[in-house]
């Protein structure tokens, strides 16, 4: 067998699924004190080269709290055509279909290496995609014209039959109708009114008109060809109109006084695109897709008042209590994001301003939608432009990369409970035997529903082992978890996915070298990491902090290697021996630390933290720096500051940031041309080598990052210094070598501190 | 009351004047004569009082009452015939040429006009006389001033009349005969030339008295018949309105009088005589008793037929009788009844023989308009004195202003106060003017001069405001002034000083128009706009109802072609190229719809409201525009706006939101503006002022009844005062087809001095004509905004009682967020002090308002009117027409809060009081069974009849809740024309139209006797106009007229009579048009075919007959109105 790691990383490409123990301990008790908590990181949509999707239902176990799809743990009993269910024992019938069956015709669903399988079914009627944008009209006359342009573009990028919708708003929200002639028709809203599902509705004529039956008559039936086809159109319908609407689109005419915020009602035009697709287009996939400049000012939602005098909250006035707004703003938003995603529809937000423009209260309705959330200085930057054009990005098949209303439901084998899930998604309150009562995350369910996702859509799900102290591992000696996620793929088709997966049981007290061995540090740095973030929504940052500490210490106790009280000899077993450092940067990561952060900002990170994928969190968690120089090819170094050389270039990603950052010696030689002389052509290839790589990452990521090209001593270099753990800060600088290196201007620990106070109490006896 | 009109019939006295050519031109002319007389009788009498000063004038005012009118007929022999016209034309003609002779002596001058300034304020005859005076005094009026030459004027106008007249004869012996009278003129002409007019004025009061009586009589039965009751009654009368009756008495008055005529006479006489005689003759003295009222003459004036002897004459009996029935009898017997009338008086019993009162022996309506129309019409009125009675609404006059504001602007109900609030109280004569500042001038009169005094603005008194006026007195050699209303004394600004002549006048009299003029305006300067911002241009938005009756009935399409053209004429200023309002549009069912119509647009935009319940208007940009600048996008718009909502199947609208809707866009853009709304039902919709159906004619003659009239909810009126608040007037055209609730829907047009419309069963053929006139000239009427009118008088009375369609936030100023050229505002006074006579009593009305330029100004209005210590004089210079007005109004607010019943009893009461005032304290002693009217006041009754007959106060049963309360507020800012017109319709035989002329035909009297067989008939009532087509009319004129060939084949639908090319047609097209173009709104035609089933509508409007809903016929409520007056005196 080959070694965990390609184990793992086999079963993250066959499955999309990364147990924090590929190893299980046999009973609850065990678990517990595995102090990192049994858990996976699922990619439910993970794409797959060589996964051609079966076109027929797949086979249900008949017990009806089970229901698990046939796969290939399942034992089978070619001649009775008869299959005994893994989870629940149950044998059942193999559908008709099924009667060629035996050991050589096997369906796909019972080979190996479809432990996870697609199947394609036809189920309801197929309807279109469709995208209701809902932009801000308070913006600069350039950040407009750049997002006109964009939301024109986009046009281009949607498929022909998709339905296409325009809610612009500023002092009052208005829904454009689309299918005029000659005139162009909107509904406006006052943006200082919440009004409730049904009144939108009725105000935008979309309920059905109350038709008194009239004596004598069958009631009327309407042919009703969509009343909503006046808001939301096909786009090769209206692709002209649409393109010249949106030329037409002005700023806002409401003047903005002096020392006032443009009133933007936010809030309201958001409740009315949500009311208007929900009374429409209910479960049917699409997206709200908001485009603001700026905090909401007014009506329901409100963020911060008009006052530019006021400014609006930073973390020290959420601290300080001492805000007005936020409460109720996001009660409003949280209100919205459930009804969106009881209807399956999700909401992007596109939020570029200088300033805060609420994320913080409306973070949840990304959150919860699987909606995107992006942030940017100005609409008129490649970041939002690149960005917003890879919402649109398509995969290899040549559809979207996302898919609606898809819903995650896990399937564990009775040794197992359901603890709860970490991601983008909302519970769908589904109760069954295989649910604990201990949740962590959103718990309480076995099924989830996920709005919107795309193939890097990632979800932490955690489980608890059941099982008693006393009882033998369990029978067959694995445990299985099957995960059904059903989904509209953006070809309209319904798809169902099934990931099957197994783990051994162990022994903990026995067997607790294959455990540990089996632990998957990057992953489990990736869910603790997921739950502190998970956390600190609630919680205050200095409990959570410890309590990851508190985690961390265990850990170590449990798995390290040490004589009482003696620091020095602690020693942790390798597959353990990133882990503290991972925890280090997570400490410093900005999804716990708010200082320096606006709330915004907290939330923009923590939202796509919540849902990439296990190496984006990784590079999230802890950074990753390349050097170059002519010293040798480009290589990683260590994220420290002594890795900062006058003669090398260094390329940091932090996932949000790409950082060039040119060494003291690099710059001046850079300063004094010499990349333009021909004799230093190598020079020219260095500056251009790491210009190059960064594009990669630029082209491929979303959202893009922010891409920052800074020297030593430039004022962006902050980006980089903050990042690096603090070896050398004004403190000790003189303890170290001029060369090794630039010193930090902080007080904060370094990774040797940490680590050195990590095994005292690791060691010590006391804790 | 007879007497009384046959006081009218005075003029025709001036006719047969000639004969008594003394007495008359004392009267006619001679009134004016007696204005150094009055003074002289002033002393005794108490009208006349005008003091001295006035002599001269008062000559003139005298005069004016009736006598000169007659001048005025003069030229036209024809005018005699009008005034007798009723009555007795001969008559009249034969006395004049004497009279002429010496009066011509006179009268030379026509300067009249120049003097007429002379203070005499215009003091109408005694109310008594009211016919004489009226024709007199109108020519006295303008002429007062001239007072002798005027006259004289006058003087040979009459006789002219009168030789024209055949009458001279009957008159001739009459009059010669009755009185010294003749001799008296002739003194008068002498005195007159030197001056006298003065003392011929008093005369006329007199006039009656004298001619009337005696000269009837004497004229003989024989004379009588001719010119029967008009000869007579033109003596007659005079001395019955004339109060000078005792005087007159003793002439023939004694003998005569006594029967009928006396009775009437008193009134008459009483004023006349008394006061002209007295001058004349001095005949004061003689006033026997009786005399005076027996004046026969009144009798005679009124029965003129009935010689004397005839005691029981109709009219006199029944005023004797007091109960009118009785003297019906009388009247067929006339001549008989004179002698008997007497008796009358005292039967009660003698009625029963005469069954019915004649209807020609009461005061008639017609009789009084051609003769004021005949008299005073041909001169201009000069308004420089104070107190004058212009002519009646009915008499095209010009206007020359000399410094009183022309009664196109104010009227009153008297020009002279009673200077104690408890003469007032007394005589329980509403004191009020009826305001219309805006008013539309004929071209030929100029527009109120616009004065701009800089960025200091009007020169105001320091202590009550008031504005710089013809009557502030400069003192201290032009340093300072007095205020005319309070006295206080104030700093004349350096800027605006000037040195005084001798005469203690500014030198710059005659440059600035604030002290000169009765009307003008000033530029208001920044402090007097709101929030110290000089306005932008007013907006006009236009809200059109598109559910799913308005477009089913084609109205949509209809306003939006419409539109199109209509927008090239919006009110502009003065000489501007093109109009500074801006316009935007809104649509609307049970949601709103606004129209984005910038000029930068390639096509509209439109934006729906439909959060109906707090409303909100979407855009700031392009919702106002120009109409020049946005013209393509405007038509593109109109042309969609039918197709867009052509397959609305929308039924429900809303109504409160479209108001607030125009009222935030008007906020927005931060001006004034009107609303233009065109709407279709009752706004049943969920949203604010939501209505349910409501009507219920079981509440009709109950308690509940008001209920009808008030408003369901309070919301409007809170949305009123918003509006008004913003200059935001509203417009309704309602295209009703069921109860939709005008009395709820029209708070806030009303409140904010808007207009509705209302065309009940909307049809696309038959009445697109009418409201597509209705819509053009409501559009581009002449209309200013953001109005707030006060009202400012003389110490001792105040304006406390307004009737109209604004608002009030306080007890002194009229708020009108919009305000038109047919917007009129009663004012009520009261006493709160003593006013004296000498300085007489100021109004000064100043309106500040934003033109439809968006300019800030003001625009006053100055009257003077008199005072006066004797009831007399207050019932002498009366006006019923404004009186009528304002007791409508009054009538019609209070059926809001009382019973129609106690509003109508309250009506009746009052005017009883009114009346048993004047008898009681102006007219000769009489028997009490004796009606006697003031002279201006004969057709009260008449007319207050018709109002208490009108739809809101007693309607029939096809009569709709949604009518009357239309109506009602309708009437509540109706002028004076439109009033009098609407109470008493105007009727015309069509038939009797000259086809080569342009005059219309006579009008006849209101009574379906009057109707014949044979003949074609319009009437019009300012809503509405009947073409009533007898059943026994010729077949040529039919074919002429409709181009059918018989009577069965004329539709009833016809709306429009057809074009056809003949003189016939032709002229009564004319006719129509003329009529059309005179009232404010455009009337509704219908074809009632004599029998038709239609009839009964029109019968309705027959006022002077019974009426089906049990109104009462003009007979019958002169005779109740007699018994209360009974009553009240007993």
């Amino acid at each position: 067998m080959a070694t965990y790691l390609e184990f793992i990383q086999q079963n993250e490409e066959r499955d999309g699924v990364r147990f924090s123990w590929n190893v299980w301990p046999s009973s609850r008790l065990e678990a517990t004190r595995m102090v990192v908590p049994l858990a996976c990181l699922l990619t439910p949509l993970k794409e797959h080269l060589d996964l051609p999707p079966v076109q027929y239902e797949p086979v249900l176990c008949s017990r009806p709290t089970c229901k698990a799809v046939l796969n290939p743990l399942c034992q089978v009993d070619y001649r009775a055509k008869l299959w005994a269910c893994n989870f629940c024992f149950q044998r059942n019938q193999f559908p008709p279909a099924y009667a060629g069956i035996s050991e050589v015709n096997q369906p796909a669903e019972l080979m190996p290496q479809f432990s996870t399988i697609e199947y394609i079914v036809q189920r309801g009627p197929q309807t279109p995609l469709i995208f209701l944008y809902v932009v801000d009209t308070c913006l600069e006359e350039e950040d407009l014209q750049a997002l006109k342009e964009s939301l024109q573009m986009s046009l281009s990028l949607l498929p022909g039959d998709a339905l296409v919708g325009l809610i612009t708003f500023g002092r009052m929200v208005q829904v454009h109708e689309l299918s005029c002639e000659g005139i162009s028709k909107s509904y406006v809203f006052r943006g200082t009114k919440d009004l409730t599902a049904k009144q939108i509705q009725d105000m935008l004529g979309l309920s059905r008109p109350v038709v008194p039956v009239q004596q004598g008559r069958p009631p009327h039936t309407p042919d009703q060809p969509i009343i909503s086809s006046r808001f939301l159109q096909p786009v090769h319908k209206i692709d002209m109109n649409l393109t010249d609407l949106l030329g037409e689109l002005q700023r806002d005419p409401q003047p903005v006084t002096q020392g006032k915020r443009p009133l933007r009602s936010t809030g309201v035009a958001l409740s009315i695109a949500v009311g208007l697709l929900e009374c429409t287009f209910p479960n049917t996939g699409a997206r709200i897709m908001l485009f603001t400049g700026g905090p909401p000012t007014q009506g329901p939602g409100m963020v911060v008042g008009d006052e530019l005098k006021t400014p609006i909250r930073s973390w020290h006035d959420i601290e300080k209590d001492n805000v007005r707004f936020m409460k109720k703003a996001t009660k409003h938003y949280e209100t919205l994001a459930n009804r969106t995603a009881a209807n399956g529809h999700c909401i992007d937000i596109y939020a570029c301003a200088l300033d805060q423009t609420g994320l913080l209260e409306m973070k949840c309705c990304a959150n919860i939608t699987g909606g995107h959330m992006v942030m940017g200085d100005s609409f008129n930057t490649s970041l939002f432009k690149q960005t917003f054009q890879r919402v649109f990005n398509k995969g290899f098949s040549g559809e979207f990369r996302m898919a609606f209303g898809a819903i995650l439901d896990v399937k564990t084998s009775r040794e197992l409970k359901i603890a709860g899930a970490i991601g983008p998604c909302v519970s769908l309150n589904a109760k069954g035997p295989c649910v604990s009562e201990n949740e962590l995350g959103i718990g309480g369910t076995s099924q989830w529903k996920i709005c919107s996702l795309d193939p890097s859509t990632t979800l932490a799900i955690y489980f608890e082992v059941v099982n008693q102290h006393n009882a033998p591992i369990p029978q067959g000696g694995r445990g299985a978890v099957q995960f059904v996620t059903q989904y509209q793929h953006s070809s309209m088709l319904k798809r169902i996915r099934v990931t099957t997966i197994a783990r051994n049981w162990a022994d903990a007290q026995s067997q607790l070298q294959h455990i540990e061995a089996a632990f998957d540090q990057e992953a489990a740095a990736v869910l603790m990491a997921r739950l502190g973030v998970y956390r600190a929504e609630s919680e205050e940052g200095p409990d959570v902090l410890r309590w990851l500490d508190r985690q961390l210490i265990r850990l170590c106790q449990k798995f390290g290697q040490y004589n009482k009280d003696d620091p020095n000899s602690f020693r942790l077993s390798e597959s353990f021996s990133l882990y503290p450092q991972f925890m280090f940067h997570l400490r410093r990561s900005p999804f716990l630390q708010v200082f320096n952060n606006s709330p915004d900002e907290s939330s923009y990170y923590r939202h796509h933290f919540a849902r990439q994928d296990l190496t984006q969190s990784l590079i999230m968690i802890q950074p990753i720096l390349y050097a170059y120089s002519f010293h040798g090819p480009p290589e990683p170094v260590l994220l420290d500051s002594s890795s900062i050389l006058p003669d090398r270039i260094l390329l940091m990603d932090t996932f949000f940031q790409i950082v060039i950052y040119l060494g003291e010696t690099i710059a001046q030689w850079q300063k004094a041309g010499y990349q333009d002389m021909p004799e230093y052509e190598n020079f020219k290839h260095l500056l251009q080598a790491p210009l190059d790589d960064a594009q990669d990452i630029l082209q491929t990521r979303f959202p893009m990052p922010r891409y920052i090209h800074t020297e030593h001593g430039g004022s962006q270099a902050r980006f980089l210094l903050s990042k690096v753990n603090p070896s050398q800060t004004h403190n000790n600088l003189y303890a170290w070598g001029q060369e090794t290196g630039a010193p930090i201007l902080t007080d904060d620990v370094s990774l040797q501190v940490f680590m050195d106070h990590l095994k005292k109490l690791a060691v010590s006896s006391a804790s | 009351m007879s007497v009384n009109q046959q006081a009218h019939t005075g003029p025709p006295y001036g006719q047969p004047q000639p004969g008594y050519q003394g007495y008359q031109q004392p009267a006619y002319g001679g009134q004016p004569l007696p204005g150094e007389q009055y003074g002289a009788y002033n002393g005794p009498m108490p009208g006349y009082q005008q003091p001295g000063p006035p002599q001269g004038y008062f000559p003139s005012l005298g005069f004016p009452s009736k006598g000169s009118p007659v001048s005025i007929n003069s030229d036209t022999s024809s005018l005699p015939p009008n005034f007798i016209g009723s009555l007795r034309a001969p008559p009249t003609t034969g006395a004049p040429p004497p009279a002429s002779g010496a009066y011509n002596q006179f009268g030379h001058g026509d300067v009249q006009n120049g003097i007429p300034t002379s203070a005499a304020p215009v003091q109408r005859p005694p109310a008594s006389q009211p016919f004489l005076p009226r024709s007199a005094p109108s020519q006295q009026y303008g002429p007062p001033p001239a007072s002798v030459q005027q006259l004289t004027n006058h003087m040979a106008g009459m006789t002219i009349v009168s030789t024209t007249a055949s009458a001279p004869p009957p008159a001739g012996l009459g009059y010669g005969p009755p009185t010294s009278a003749p001799p008296v003129s002739e003194t008068f002409s002498a005195p007159y030339t030197p001056y006298t007019a003065s003392p011929g004025p008093p005369p006329t009061t007199v006039f009656q008295g004298p001619p009337l009586a005696q000269p009837p009589f004497p004229a003989q039965p024989m004379s009588m018949q001719r010119p029967p009751t008009q000869v007579p009654g033109f003596a007659p009368p005079p001395p019955s309105t004339g109060l000078g009756p005792s005087p007159y008495p003793p002439p023939a008055g004694a003998p005569r009088p006594p029967p009928m005529p006396g009775p009437p006479l008193p009134g008459q006489s009483l004023a006349g005589p008394s006061a002209s005689q007295p001058n004349h003759v001095s005949s004061p003295p003689p006033p026997s008793p009786m005399a005076g009222p027996h004046p026969g003459p009144p009798m005679g004036g009124l029965h003129g037929p009935p010689p004397p002897t005839h005691p029981p004459q109709p009219g006199y009996q029944i005023q004797q009788n007091g109960s009118f029935e009785q003297v019906r009898g009388p009247q067929p017997n006339y001549p008989g009844a004179y002698p008997g009338a007497p008796n009358y008086g005292s039967q009660p019993g003698a009625p029963p023989p005469p069954k019915r009162l004649d209807p020609d022996s009461i005061p008639s309506p017609i009789q009084v308009i051609e003769d004021d129309r005949n008299n005073r019409g041909s001169e201009p009125f000069v308004t420089g004195v104070r107190g004058q009675v212009p002519p009646l609404v009915t008499t095209n006059f010009l206007v020359k202003d000399q410094g009183n504001a022309s009664p196109r602007y104010i009227r009153c109900t008297s020009y002279n106060i009673p200077c104690t609030s408890d003469m007032a109280k007394q005589s329980q004569v509403p004191l009020a003017a009826v305001i219309k500042p805006l008013a539309t001038l004929p071209p030929e009169e100029n527009l109120p001069y616009l004065v701009d005094h800089g960025e200091s603005g009007p020169v105001r008194c320091n202590r009550c405001k008031a504005y710089m006026c013809p009557f502030m007195q400069f003192i201290e050699g032009g340093r300072r002034f007095q205020c005319c209303f309070c006295s206080c004394v104030t700093e004349v600004p350096p800027q605006y000083f000037q040195h005084l002549d001798h005469t203690g006048k500014r030198v710059d009299f005659y440059d600035r128009p604030e002290l000169s003029l009765g009307s003008y305006e000033f530029l208001a300067t920044v402090d007097y706009c709101k929030n110290n911002k000089f306005p932008s241009p007013p907006a006009f938005i236009f809200m059109i109802d598109v559910s799913y009756n308005a477009v089913k009935s084609g109205l949509v399409r209809l306003i939006c072609e419409e539109l199109k053209s209509l927008l090239d004429y919006l009110p502009r200023e003065g000489n501007m190229e093109e109009s500074a309002i801006r316009v935007g549009f809104v649509t609307y069912n049970k949601v709103l719809h606004f129209y984005n119509v910038k000029s930068s647009l390639a096509q509209p935009q439109m934006m729906v409201v439909s959060d109906v319940a707090d409303m909100f208007v979407p855009l700031l940009d392009g919702f106002l525009v120009n109409v020049n600048e946005s013209r393509t996008v405007i038509t593109s718009l109109l042309d969609q706006i039918p197709e867009m909502f052509a397959d609305t199947r929308e039924t429900e609208t809303v109504f409160a939101p479209v108001i607030q809707a125009g009222l935030e866009a008007l906020k927005a853009a931060e001006c004034a503006g009107k609303l233009f709304i065109f709407h279709t039902s009752l706004p049943i919709a969920e949203a604010p002022g939501k209505l349910k159906n409501r009507d219920d004619k079981k509440l009709i003659n109950t308690d509940k009844e008001k209920t009808l009239f008030q408003p369901q909810t309070s919301f409007y009126n809170n949305l009123a005062k918003d509006c008004v608040a913003q200059g935001c007037c509203v417009d309704l055209f309602l295209f009703p087809n069921q109860y939709l609730d005008v009395a709820t829907l029209g708070v806030v047009p009303y409140q904010t001095g808007g207009s509705i419309y209302k065309y009940a069963y909307f049809q696309l053929e038959t009445d697109q004509d009418r409201f597509l006139n209705d819509l053009r000239r409501d559009v581009q009427k002449e209309v200013g905004f953001d109005a707030v009118m006060r009202v400012r008088t003389s110490t001792g009375i105040r304006a406390t009682d307004f009737f109209g369609a604004f608002y009030m936030s306080n007890t002194t100023d009229v708020e009108m967020a919009g305000l038109d050229c047919d917007k009129t505002i009663t004012v009520e006074f009261k006493h709160d002090d003593k006013l004296s006579e000498d300085s007489g009593a100021l109004l000064q009305c100043a309106l500040l308002y934003t033109s439809c330029a968006g300019q800030r100004r003001l625009r006053i209005h100055n009257l003077s009117l008199n005072c006066c210590t004797q009831l007399a004089d207050l019932y002498r210079n009366c006006e019923t027409d404004t009186l009528i007005n304002y007791l409508a109004k009054y009538a019609y607010r209070g059926v809001l809060s009382s019973p129609v019943k106690a509003v109508r009893d309250a009506l009746i009461s009052q005017c009883a009081q009114i009346l048993a005032c004047y008898r009681k304290n102006c007219a000769s002693p009489s028997s009490a069974g004796q009606l006697i009217l003031p002279e201006c006041m004969k057709l009260l009754p008449v007319y207050l009849n018709c109002v208490l007959k009108s739809d809101v106060l007693q309607p029939g049963p096809e009569v709709t809740t949604d009518d009357r309360a239309y109506i009602r507020q309708l009437v509540t800012s109706m002028d004076v024309a439109e009033t009098n017109v609407f109470f008493y319709p105007r009727l015309l035989p069509l038939t009797k139209a000259d086809v080569d002329s342009d005059s219309l035909p006579a009008a006849i009297r209101n009574s379906e006797e009057r109707l014949c067989k044979g003949d074609i008939y319009l009437l019009e009532n300012g809503l509405n106009i009947f073409v009533w087509v007898g059943v026994n009319v010729q077949q040529g004129l039919l074919q002429n007229l409709f181009g059918v060939s018989s009577f069965n084949q004329i539709s009833n639908a016809l709306n429009a009579l057809p074009v056809l090319e003949n003189p016939f047609s032709r002229k009564v097209r004319s006719i129509v048009d003329m009529l059309q173009v005179q009232r404010s709104r455009y009337m509704k035609l219908i074809i009632v075919k004599q029998e038709d089933k239609l009839e009964m509508l029109f019968k309705h409007f027959l006022v002077e007959d019974k009426s089906l809903n049990g109104g009462a016929s003009y007979v019958d409520f002169l005779c109740h109105m007699h018994k209360e007056i009974r009553q009240l005196l007993s």
